[in-house]
């Protein structure tokens, strides 16, 4: 299935969860938020919540920056 | 009187430094963290972006500064809409740890300047989620009063334009911030050099927050060393009470016993 990841489109296996899709991206957990389709994701859910095609997710974290 | 015992509180926490630093324009993390430790700042601010999906070898910021050491406090520094900051806030929440955000809604790209109506109504709806919103406004001590009387629990208002160097353009303005407010002020961006981070201190505010006077400088570690002693030169003066201005001379030396 094809989902957006970061406003790039992207192929993953059926069936993906979002802490899946992060491990296959290698990025680790516990220092980003995960937005899937406007929704903002705790945490604790991202092993259980699957996605689908077409979703969309950003996936955000902090940076260098003081004011913009 | 020592910096040691003179901590500075905001709803609660209590915070080390009365100089907080943000994390933008270094030349790499390693420089980011050396500066950082020369200042002495344990509040270092971070802007939230999509992390590099394509190039998984950059290093995240989180790496060079544990958040257990510092406290991080996530900003939504690009937002010039109340939808985009509140969006951002609740994203920095999630990223993080906790519920402080500093809260910036743009008004304009060449000014940067606060777009306040946006900023209060943006604040309104973060508090009602359990943030602990420091909000970054202008010098204006009306809007200051009213970001207070709707939770805040301090006002950051601007020296001058973020990284315009320009120091405190308004001084009476500040002044009367802090007469009229009672909740910490720390006076946010516009701050050139050390003498800007003094004067801030000196007039009374309770930390400086600066980012472009630090990184922007020629030896950015030197300049965060000077501002640390700057804030610190300018909080001791303050609680020590300056003299008064005098049009004429006060001699310093007894009359009695010349010649």
């Amino acid at each position: 299935m094809n989902i957006h990841v970061n406003g790039e489109s992207r192929g993953t296996g059926e069936g993906q969860t979002v802490a899946g899709l992060l491990r296959e991206l290698d990025i680790r957990t516990d220092r980003v938020a995960v937005e899937l389709n406007l929704e903002i994701l705790d945490r604790n859910d991202f092993e259980t919540r699957g996605l689908r095609d077409g979703d969309r997710v950003e996936i955000l974290s902090f940076i260098g920056g003081g004011g913009y | 009187m020592t910096t040691m015992n003179d901590r500075l509180v905001i709803a609660g926490r209590e915070f080390q430094s009365r100089l907080w630093v943000g994390t933008g324009k270094y030349k790499d993390f390693a420089e980011t963290k050396k500066a950082i430790d020369a200042s002495g700042a344990d509040v270092v601010t971070v802007a939230v972006r999509r992390v590099n999906i394509t190039d998984r070898t950059k290093e995240n910021l989180l790496d060079y500064l544990d958040p257990k050491k510092y406290i991080i406090l996530p900003n939504t520094a690009g937002c010039y809409t109340v939808e985009d900051a509140v969006r951002y806030a609740r994203l920095a929440r999630a990223a993080g740890v906790s519920d402080l955000v500093k809260l910036e809604v743009l008004g304009d790209e060449k000014t940067l300047f606060p777009d306040t109506a946006g900023l209060i109504e943006a604040a309104k709806i973060l508090i009602k989620e359990g943030f602990i919103v420091l909000p970054y406004t202008n010098d204006d001590p009306i809007v200051a009063k009213k970001l207070v009387d709707i939770g805040c629990p301090a006002v950051m208002p601007l020296a001058a334009p973020i990284g315009s160097g320009l120091g405190i353009r308004n001084p009476y303005n500040l002044k009367i911030i802090m007469e009229t407010v009672k909740v910490p002020i720390i006076v946010d961006a516009g701050v050139g050099t050390a003498s800007d981070a003094a004067l801030a201190m000196e007039y009374g505010a309770d930390a400086v927050l600066m980012n472009t006077a630090i990184a922007g400088a020629q030896d950015p570690i030197a300049m965060a060393e000077a501002m640390k002693y700057a804030v610190w030169a300018g909080r001791l003066a303050y609680k020590a009470g300056r003299i008064p201005r005098k049009l004429y001379a006060t001699a310093s030396s007894p009359i009695e016993g010349m010649l």
